[in-house]
């Protein structure tokens, strides 16, 4: 494989495209939903209206408003008045049944088109950004050559041929990047730590875990644009030295295992991945990881237990990844979504990805927004955007006339972050601030019908039993920290109870030997801070043995026989 | 301590053990073994296959990896049992699973577990006395665009109601019980 070859490829793709295109999306959401009949029957429909030469059906990615899903998308040339070139008419179906997708198939030989349209001028797309989406729901994840069409595996070809190992480094600090997976660590200084360990092997590990209940960003960009992962998973095998690369999988997310397994295998069939990629001396192969469903897992050294075929327990560290990973080499582990900006940023350079966001906070960042707001799905929005950007106006705020009362960021580890602090700008330092994480992109979204004291429990719940064992702290502390947030809900409990659910906490967080133990207070830890009343108004006043029932002052225990 | 005394090394006791029993189920995590070389690290996968070849991992078919990949037997059951997506008792003939994710929590999903757990008088990771029905819950299923979310024997279902899902299990719930109850 060459450069001719890819662009070859690229441009008998464009050529043998029809005019008019229809695109269904067969991501995750919107096949739960129905999606796959709506394919089929969208298929059979131009074919028995003898439209093949003209109209096109693609089986797409995420079009980010899964809400609404199934969604079709119909892109028709038109010609614009004045210039010469042609534009694109872009029409949006929402909830489209079978039969709807007949009638969309009609509408190219006339007919009336009776499914529901929906609106691509709304706030919800056009306040969004496209740089890790900007291929999902246009390229075709099970078909490469789809990808290739929109300029795909040439930044990998671009930085094989022009650029050393150490200024593809240089790029990506240049970029300012920062880790996508949660802890926000700058990437270039990671993938330089990395590649100047000395190992006989080293290796490149994609978390994709995704552990966050509720939120799947990492996920939309696996079973929409697979191939921008693997490409810039081969990047960094490139800037640090390594010829293998693991990705780790959810084992929720079957789905996602199929398509990069069906990726891996085009890829390597073209040359993209395998030996001397591009005639050159490097060589990269990728290999898949399977979870089997422990939230610990997500943990960078627990991760790399687990591909190793392991108990999925966290290891002190240092040593950190980068010195001491997978057998004992040097591994550079990073998020999906982080591996996913690599293409773009070889492509469009460091200077323009650095010119969006804020000054710490570089780039876009792909949030999942779920929960009690009106527009559910992915939206990608340059960092530094104020959350009620995000809530209200691509949101659409509350369904329904509820009150929106707060958003939770960072699932577990993460916080809740009041209505009336909805100015803050989404980055990583000020949401901490504020007592959450941006974590890996959850936003879920409560009203008014949230008690926020559930809330807390809700997640501690969560961290109790996804806790691994390893240490007290975690595996104690979390037990009667449930125990007391229940109290406290059941209206059993007292004000002494919220100072020792408080004394606890910070117990815990500062014991805990890895983050799930560590962040596990932090949603109770936000709640009392914003929503204490939440808290007093379920405690019973007087002492425990009042609130019993018991007399004032308990029998002496002299008096009792011994 | 006392559990690694006299504990099976690999080979020694497990050598006359499972493949000769004519299941061909066993032949076929062969297969799936070899695709990995028989790589020891490679133990989760082959535990995934086996779980979709026989339901769940039951103490021959462990034994059985652990013999073939030359691993310890407490330590192929120390991985079965650290992971949530493997199970050591089998499954009912149909499952229902709910979504407790956040997105689907924050939709009240705990109503739509009480319902099917109160008519089918199971709990989450239970199964019915008939073999009917597995119950249980998994956090995050995806589609939280359109929570609250149960998958029936492997279809999502979007957007339920207790009693939209009581409608649809019915069927498999033990006789003399309905969604009234
Ligand atoms: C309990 C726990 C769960 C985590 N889950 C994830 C996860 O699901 N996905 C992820 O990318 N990082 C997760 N992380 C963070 C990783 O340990 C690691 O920091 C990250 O993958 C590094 O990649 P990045 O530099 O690209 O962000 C988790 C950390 C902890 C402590
Ligand atoms: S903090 Fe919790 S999850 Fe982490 S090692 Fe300790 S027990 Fe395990
Ligand atoms: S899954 Fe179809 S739009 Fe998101
Ligand atoms: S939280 Fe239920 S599907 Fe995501």
């Amino acid at each position: 494989m060459e450069l001719t070859d890819l662009l070859d490829i690229a441009a008998k793709e464009r050529q043998a495209r029809p005019p008019h295109l229809i695109r269904c999306c067969t991501a995750a959401g919107c096949l739960s939903a129905g999606s796959a009949a709506v394919l089929d029957r969208l298929r059979g429909a131009v074919h028995d209206e003898g439209l093949t030469e003209r109209v096109g059906v693609a089986a797409v990615g995420c079009m980010r408003l899964c809400c609404q899903g199934p969604l079709v998308r119909v892109d028709s040339p038109v010609a614009s008045s004045g210039t010469e070139g042609v534009g694109m008419k872009e029409e949006l179906y929402q909830r489209v049944t079978p039969d709807d997708a007949g009638s969309i198939v009609g509408g190219f030989n006339g007919g009336t088109v009776t499914a529901n349209k929906g609106d691509l001028n709304s706030a919800f797309f056009q306040l969004q950004s496209s740089v890790i989406l900007e291929n999902s729901g246009r390229v075709e994840p099970e078909r490469i050559e789809t990808y290739i069409a929109a300029e795909g595996y040439q930044s990998l070809h671009r930085v094989l041929r022009n650029f050393t190992p150490a200024q593809v480094v240089e790029e990506i600090t240049r970029s300012g990047l920062r880790g996508r997976g949660g802890a926000a660590y700058p990437t270039g200084v990671k993938w330089a730590t990395v590649a100047k360990n000395p190992g006989e092997k080293k290796y490149v590990v994609c978390n994709a875990d995704e552990g966050d209940p509720g939120a799947f960003m990492n996920r939309s960009v696996l079973e929409s644009d697979p191939h921008r992962v693997l490409e810039g998973m081969a990047i960094a095998g490139y800037a640090i030295g390594a010829n293998q690369g693991y990705i780790y999988v959810r084992g929720e997310y079957p789905l996602a295992v199929q398509r990069l397994h069906t990726a891996i295998a085009q890829a390597g069939r073209l040359g993209l991945l395998g030996s001397h990629i591009f005639s050159s001396p490097f060589d990269f192969r990728i290999d898949l990881r399977t979870g089997a469903g422990a939230f610990v897992c997500g943990e960078e050294t627990a991760l790399m237990a687990s591909i190793m075929g392991q108990r999925g327990t966290p290891t002190p560290r240092p040593p950190y990844p980068a010195e001491h990973g997978l057998w004992g080499m040097p591994t550079l582990l990073n998020n999906v979504e982080t591996y996913a900006n690599v293409p773009t940023i070889i492509r469009r350079g460091a200077d323009w990805f650095a010119s969006i966001g804020t000054e710490k906070n570089k780039g876009t960042k792909v949030f999942c927004l779920t929960g009690k707001v009106v527009n559910t799905g992915l939206v990608e929005v340059p960092l530094g955007t104020p959350l009620r950007k995000i809530v209200h106006d691509i949101g659409g705020g509350a369904p329904d006339g509820g009150t929106i009362k707060a958003v939770q960021t960072g699932g577990p580890s993460g916080g809740c972050i009041p209505a009336e602090l909805f100015d803050t700008p989404v980055e990583y330092d000020s949401l901490a601030r504020l007592g959450s994480i941006m974590g890996s992109g959850g936003m879920i979204v409560l009203d008014d019908k949230n008690n926020m004291v559930d809330v807390a429990r809700y997640f501690m719940q969560f961290c109790m039993d996804e806790s691994c064992g390893k240490c007290v702290p975690c595996r104690a502390g979390t037990v009667q920290l449930h125990r007391l947030l229940t109290r406290i809900l059941e209206g059993r409990a007292g004000a002494e109870d919220v100072q020792q659910l408080e004394a606890l906490c910070d117990m815990v967080k500062h014991t805990s030997l890895c983050g799930l133990g560590q962040a596990a207070p932090n949603p109770t830890l936000s709640t009392l801070r914003f929503f204490r009343h939440e808290y007093e108004a379920l405690l019973k006043p007087g002492s425990p043995a009042q609130r019993m029932g018991l007399p004032l002052v308990a029998p002496v225990s002299a008096n009792r026989p011994r | 301590m006392k559990a690694f005394v006299g504990e099976p090394r690999g080979r020694k006791k497990t050598a006359a053990l499972p493949i000769s029993n004519g299941d061909p189920r066993f032949e076929q995590l062969e297969i799936a073994m070899k695709r990995y070389q028989f790589r020891q690290d490679a133990l989760i996968e082959v535990l995934h296959a086996a779980q979709k070849l026989f339901g769940f991992l039951d103490a021959p078919t462990l034994h059985f990896v652990a013999h073939r990949l030359k691993l310890p037997p407490s330590r192929v059951h120390g991985v079965a049992t650290f992971y949530h997506l493997f199970t050591l008792t089998p499954r009912g003939r149909h499952t229902c699973v709910v979504c407790t994710g956040t997105a689907c929590y924050v939709k009240s999903a705990d109503a739509l577990l009480n319902a099917v757990s109160r008519a089918a008088g199971i709990e989450d990771g239970q199964t019915t006395a008939d073999g009917e029905l597995t119950l249980r819950t998994v956090r995050c299923l995806e589609p939280c665009g359109i929570a609250p979310v149960a998958v029936l024997d492997g279809i999502v279902k979007g957007r339920e109601t207790p009693e939209s899902l009581l409608e649809q299990v019915k069927g498999w719930l033990p006789r003399g019980t309905d969604g009234s109850a």
